[in-house]
């Protein structure tokens, strides 16, 4: 487990909790950022973009890596001046791509996103897409040179979990960087069952946001995240349909 | 008495949309019988995951009356899912008063005597000084409706200038053409805010008598032209009290309901605007619409359009304002006149107000007020691209 890095971009990291941070309390982000045991925290520039009262800026601690996504763009070039603009605002070379052209159920665009993600890899970014879980469409986030993939597990905001699974699976199976499950996890339950998948992070915002006790919820996760993870690491063993099975019922005549 | 000409016809100059959503509105709004919806139609309405415009209606009927706590609860719960607890601050500045419309119940219109006032382009940016030193980052530019004294150019320069003190601008102005809201979009609003006052067409025909606001089809399709012109969001209202409140809840909703379905990528708020007394005329008031059935109007909006803005007025109580940002509402405006030049001393009751408001207090105890209850203030969720 002591060596058991997450690597973005050839930045190494030991936790494998990604935290979003836009829906509480500004003066709640420190301690949960600390009971999360988080080193990434996501913004949105939007949200950065600001010198004055509640500059989101200002309330995250030292030492975590900023990762603004690019909410609001509705297309590529958007997302792509968004990015640029994380940069002059200091926040580093990590971007989430979101490319949303869809106010009611807030689904990436993988297509625009694709063409983001080749223009901004290009520019030295670490490229970060969130993406609906299409396994060309990860293939070609790959060529374009993302960093990772970032399928969604369900609808942002639902809390409704897994809900793309088996296309999750997919990706876990086939994408060689690393697969992180982002939006809809609604439970600590749920960020495990992603990491014992085969996830390489999972990230969470909503969830932890609605939770009346916020730091505890982040504590939470991170147990949960990590349980996953070593579960993934031990090698899961067969998950039984619900019926017993006989050691050998077809095979047993060979030994009579 | 008046020459009451056709408020269904064009004017000259107004653009003419080929889109049914009018149509299809006010259809809807026709068919729509709240009386025929049951406790059952309600509850069916709250346990669905999506809803829809059936859902919608009942939640808005008078059987939705006795679930009203259920209501605010799943709405709160819609509202922290989709908003966390983040409410957006801004405040309005009324920068001309001038108007051409005769709205009977409006404190502006054309025959109402007040003190008439428009700001020249130093003013204008004296008072965003002045409001931006609250700190303050969102700007909603409104005037009077009058093409001749504020026309889009002044329109454009306003918003110029309000894009060096502010991160966001909106704009509730005359309706217009879709080539004349690109120009504002170009000019750095990125909002445009439209009541419709009542969906209701033969009664918004005897409540506006005169002036090119008369033309009911131009108001109805203001959102759509402004949403060709390239902005990015739109806001929608019916001033409660006018006419039938359930009906025009029932057309606001559906209008921005299409509208979002043709338009998906449009961020779409509502506003909910109850009648309130204005200069030379203290009687006005919202009639039927008391607080309760304006708070079931609210939820209404957000359980049927989770993700959707809600604004919630100084035409309100302190009281009332306080508790619906932690249930429904996601914007409150704060340091609000409704009159011309009313931010800097200087400047002081150069033009008279629309209506008077209710909620008085400043930035900083709006602010105050949100983080006692828990929520997050924020002055700027917006990158303009």
């Amino acid at each position: 487990m002591k060596d058991d890095k997450l690597i973005l971009g050839g930045h190494v990291f030991n936790s494998r909790f990604i935290l979003g941070s836009g829906k509480y309390n500004l003066d709640l982000i420190k301690a949960a950022v600390q009971h999360a045991g988080a080193e990434i925290i996501t913004l949105a520039v939007r949200r950065a973009n600001s010198g004055g009262e509640g500059n989101i800026l200002d309330h995250i601690p030292a030492g975590v890596t900023l990762l603004p996504n690019t909410s609001g763009a509705r297309n590529a070039d958007e997302a792509v001046r968004i990015a640029r603009l994380a940069r002059e605002l200091g926040c580093g070379d990590f971007v989430k791509i979101e490319v949303i052209r869809d106010t009611k159920y807030l689904l990436p665009d993988n297509q625009e996103t694709i063409r983001a993600a080749e223009i901004l890899a290009k520019e030295g970014f670490v490229v970060m897409p969130y993406m609906y879980p299409d396994l060309n469409a990860a293939r070609d986030l790959v060529s374009a040179g993302a960093a990772c993939v970032m399928p969604l597990g369900a609808p942002i905001g639902t809390n409704k979990g897994l809900a793309t699974k088996e296309f999750i699976k997919i990706l876990v199976e086939e994408i060689d960087v690393p697969v992180i499950v982002d939006a809809g996890i609604g439970r600590p339950s749920q960020a495990c069952e992603a990491m014992e998948l085969g996830a390489a992070a999972v990230m969470a915002n909503t969830a932890i946001a609605t939770a009346g006790d916020i730091p505890a919820m982040a504590e939470a996760f991170k147990k949960a995240i990590e349980a996953g993870r070593s579960a993934y690491l031990a090698g899961m063993g067969r998950v039984l349909d619900g019926r017993a099975s006989a050691s050998s019922p077809l095979t047993g005549f060979l030994a009579e | 008495m008046e020459n009451r000409w056709n408020h269904m016809e064009y004017m000259e100059g107004m653009e003419v949309l080929e889109s049914d959503v009018m149509t299809q509105v006010l259809a809807a709004m026709n068919q729509y019988d709240y009386e025929k919806y049951t406790a059952e139609d309600v509850r069916l309405a709250l346990s669905n995951d999506i809803r829809t415009p059936k859902d919608f209606g009942a939640l808005l009927s008078p059987a939705a009356a006795p679930f009203l706590e259920e209501m605010a609860q799943l709405a709160q719960q819609e509202t922290r899912k989709h908003f966390g607890n983040s409410v957006y601050m801004f405040t309005p500045i009324y920068i001309s008063n001038y108007c051409e419309n005769y709205c009977i119940y409006c404190g502006f219109n054309c025959r109402n005597k007040i003190q008439r006032a428009k700001l020249t382009y130093e003013e204008i940016e004296k008072e965003m000084e002045a409001i931006a030193a609250t700190g303050l980052e969102e700007i909603l530019i409104l005037v009077g409706e009058s093409r001749k004294q504020s026309d889009v150019e002044y329109l454009g320069e306003a918003c110029k200038i309000a894009r060096r003190y502010f991160k966001m601008v909106g704009l509730e102005v005359y309706p217009m053409n879709s080539d004349e809201y690109a120009y504002l979009h170009e000019c750095g609003a990125d909002y445009v805010t439209v009541f419709q006052e009542t969906y209701d067409s033969d009664k918004y025909e005897t409540l506006h008598l005169g002036g090119h606001k008369r033309v009911f089809p131009y108001r109805v399709n203001a959102q759509e032209r402004a949403l060709k012109g390239g902005m990015r969001g739109v806001g929608f209202g019916a001033l409660l009290g006018l006419a039938d409140f359930r009906k025009d809840a029932f057309a606001t909703g559906i209008h921005a309901w299409l509208l979002q379905r043709k338009y998906p990528q449009a961020e779409i708020a509502f506003s909910c605007p109850r009648l309130r007394p204005i200069i030379n005329n203290d009687k006005i008031n919202p009639k039927d619409v008391h607080e309760a059935q304006l708070l079931q109007v609210i939820t209404a909006y957000r359980l049927f359009m989770p993700f959707a803005g809600i604004t919630i007025s100084t035409r309100e109580s302190a009281r009332f304002r306080d508790n619906i940002v932690t249930i429904a509402a996601t914007k409150i405006s704060a340091g609000v006149s409704t009159g011309v030049g009313s931010h800097v001393e200087e400047l002081e009751d150069k033009g008279d107000e629309q209506f008077e408001i209710d909620d008085s207090r400043g930035v900083a105890e709006i602010h105050q007020m949100l983080l006692e209850r828990g929520m997050q203030p924020v002055m700027n969720d917006y990158v303009y691209v």
